[in-house]
């Protein structure tokens, strides 16, 4: 089953990218946000049928290889 | 003294680090990532580059290639394990220093000679230098040094700030800071000190007519400290 993994930075973790990306929506008009952050979205086919089994790897995943968990949280969905 | 330096994909002073070391006299060995074993030696180096595209984040895939697991088991034992730009951002993805390495804070890719003052000489890396200010040059798009406030506590408690982004008259203040590097911070040693990640590269600076000398009073000293 395909299992999602969202990595976002934590709050107090500066995200020089996010910034540039929110001062250009401004520029083009979208004037209504208070902030964007970048993060990173990850899709994994895992050979497994079982829902929780499949989502107990992928955190295992995050935990290991795909967050860094100084700077990152992670949430997993999910998706078929 | 024997030393060898690990070269994964994507590195790129791998080389240069081994002139540097053969020309102050280290016995170097190459040592592809893909091997499971270190040869013998009294000091390890991850030397700087791209390490697999910078994929995933800078150093992440680097730090679970085969090798590095004897490193880390090097490095516990008390082995001198040195990792400079690519190879700090190495070091603190498989854990062994504290922190991590965002991208620079004006987003740009830094490439210009620094200095850096030494904070601690209680140190294989730095013991006897009777310089306190060296210059040497960084190059890198990630070399903003960030940890939690809990990390920042414990490694200036246990004196593990190695080096502070300075002027040539050693002041650490934030006009010469050029990334964004909490405290001004250019690397840091594990607890024990035996495991320095930096992002400058001294191997840059051991030409006279090419750099400076500034990396070689750097060689000289550590041959000397190990011997």
């Amino acid at each position: 089953m395909k299992v999602s993994a969202i990595i976002t930075l934590k709050k107090d973790v500066l995200d020089p990218q996010g910034k540039v990306i929110h001062q250009a929506l401004d520029g083009m008009g979208f004037e209504n946000i208070s902030e964007v952050r970048q993060g990173k979205y990850f899709e994994i086919d895992v050979n497994e049928n079982d829902p929780s089994k499949a989502k107990a790897v992928v955190e295992d995943m995050c935990k290991k290889l795909l967050a860094n968990l100084v700077i990152e949280n992670f949430k997993i969905i999910e998706t078929q | 003294m024997k030393s060898s330096v690990i070269t994964f994909p994507g590195s790129n002073c791998d080389r240069d680090m081994d002139v540097a070391l053969k020309k102050f006299g280290f016995n170097n060995k190459m040592v592809w990532h893909d091997d499971n074993e270190l040869p013998k030696s009294d000091l390890v180096v991850l030397p700087g580059g791209f390490s697999y595209g910078d994929y995933l984040r800078c150093g992440s895939m680097a730090s679970k290639s085969k090798i590095m697991q004897s490193v880390i088991n090097f490095a516990k034992s008390g082995g001198l394990v040195m990792g400079i730009c690519n190879g700090f951002q190495i070091l603190v993805e498989t854990g062994l220093v504290p922190g991590v390495l965002l991208r620079n804070k004006y987003l740009e890719f830094i490439c210009k000679n620094v200095f850096v003052k030494l904070d601690n000489k209680e140190n294989a890396y730095f013991k006897n230098l009777n310089k306190d200010i060296l210059e040497f040059h960084i190059a890198h798009n990630e070399g903003n040094y960030f940890c939690t406030k809990d990390q920042l506590k414990e490694i200036k408690d246990n004196n593990q700030i190695a080096i502070y982004y300075c002027n040539s008259e050693g002041k650490i203040e934030d006009q010469y800071n050029p990334n964004g590097s909490i405290k001004n911070i250019a690397g840091i040693f594990n607890k024990e000190k035996n495991v320095l990640g930096m992002m400058p590269h001294p191997e840059r600076m051991i030409d006279q007519s090419l750099s400076g000398e500034d990396g070689s009073i750097f060689f000289k000293n550590l041959i000397n400290n190990i011997k």
